[in-house]
C-alpha cells in the first residue's frame, strides 16, 4: 500500500482550534507520512502546504508556504466577474513561466483561504481548471511556483449568494 | 462507498486533455441540517492522477473545493489506450480508485 493513502482528518474535528498548534502538528504528521512518495523538496513543501491549508488568513497561508505575492503577467487567472452562486465558482489558472512546479488557488474571504494546491510534474501543462466555493465577494489569487520562485495573479469576483453556509 | 468517478481523457495533437469528476459531498463542516444540527466536515483531501504508473497531477484539496470536484488539465506524451488512473482519499479515510483509457 502506498504511503500516500494516509487519511488526513478534518482539522476542525474533535474541537481542534482553528490554526492551533495541535491542528498544525496533526496536519504535519499526515504530511510527513505521506511524504514517502515525494522526493525531499516536495516532501518539505507538502508539510508547509499542510500548515497553509490550516491557516485562517491569506497572509498566514502565504507565510506557511514561504511565498509572497509577486504579480506577474505570465500567470493568468480566469474567474467570472460576477457569480450568482458562490458554491460553484469556475477557476482556471494558466502559467507561461518555464519551470512551473505548483499552482495554488486562494479565496481571500474564505474561513481558510487556501482552496487547493496542485503539483504539476514535468510533462504536464502548468494549467488547471476547477470549481471552488467563495464565501463572499473578494479577491481570488493564483500562486505559481516556478524554478523555486513565486508569482501571482489576482482577480476580484462579486458573489450574490455566498458558498460557505447553508442555502 | 462513493460513486464511480467520471474520467474522460482524450489525445489531441500530442496533448492529452483530462476531465475528472469526483462525486463527493465536500461538506465544509460549517453547514447545519434542517434541524439545526451541524453537519460534520467530509471532503476529499488528496487526489493523485497517473498514466501508466507516471504521476501527471497531484492535488491537495480543501473544503472550499465545490461539491463533486471537477478537475481539468492537460499533459504531454499520452497514447491512445493508455490507462489513466485517479485515486482520492477524504477526511474520513474513504478512498476511491477509478481508471479509464485515453481516447483518440
Amino acid at each position: 500500500m502506498c504511503a500516500w493513502f494516509v487519511p488526513r482528518p478534518d482539522p476542525l474535528a474533535d474541537g481542534a482550534r482553528v490554526g492551533g498548534r495541535r491542528e498544525a502538528l496533526r496536519f504535519m504528521g499526515a504530511a510527513l507520512l505521506a511524504s514517502g512518495m515525494f522526493p525531499w523538496p516536495e516532501a518539505r513543501a507538502a508539510e508547509n502546504a499542510a500548515l497553509a491549508f490550516g491557516s485562517g488568513s491569506l497572509e498566514g497561508a502565504l507565510k506557511a508556504l514561504g511565498a509572497v505575492l509577486d504579480p506577474s503577467p505570465r500567470v493568468r487567472l480566469a474567474v467570472p466577474d460576477f457569480v450568482e452562486n458562490g458554491s460553484v465558482v469556475p477557476v482556471e489558472v494558466t502559467s507561461e513561466l518555464p519551470g512551473s512546479q505548483t499552482i495554488c488557488v486562494f479565496s481571500e474571504a474564505n474561513p481558510f483561504p487556501l482552496v487547493a494546491r496542485f503539483v504539476v510534474p514535468e510533462g504536464t501543462d502548468p494549467y488547471v481548471s476547477t470549481r471552488i466555493k467563495v464565501a463572499e465577494s473578494c479577491n481570488i489569487y493564483a500562486l505559481v511556483q516556478a524554478d523555486g520562485r513565486y508569482f501571482s495573479a489576482v482577480k476580484a469576483t462579486t458573489v450574490t449568494v455566498g458558498g460557505c453556509g447553508n442555502g | 462507498m462513493a460513486e464511480p468517478m467520471r474520467i474522460r481523457a482524450r489525445l489531441k495533437e500530442g496533448v492529452t486533455e483530462v476531465h475528472v469528476l469526483m462525486l463527493h459531498p465536500m461538506e465544509t463542516g460549517f453547514r447545519k441540517d434542517d434541524a439545526g444540527r451541524p453537519i460534520s466536515a467530509h471532503y476529499i483531501t488528496d487526489v493523485q492522477i497517473s498514466v501508466q504508473g507516471r504521476t501527471v497531477l497531484s492535488a491537495t484539496l480543501s473544503r472550499a473545493v465545490s461539491q463533486d470536484p471537477l478537475l481539468y488539465f492537460r499533459f504531454q506524451g499520452g497514447r491512445v489506450d493508455d490507462t489513466i488512473r485517479v485515486d482520492w482519499i477524504d477526511t474520513l479515510g474513504e478512498r476511491r480508485t477509478d481508471e479509464a483509457q485515453i481516447q483518440g
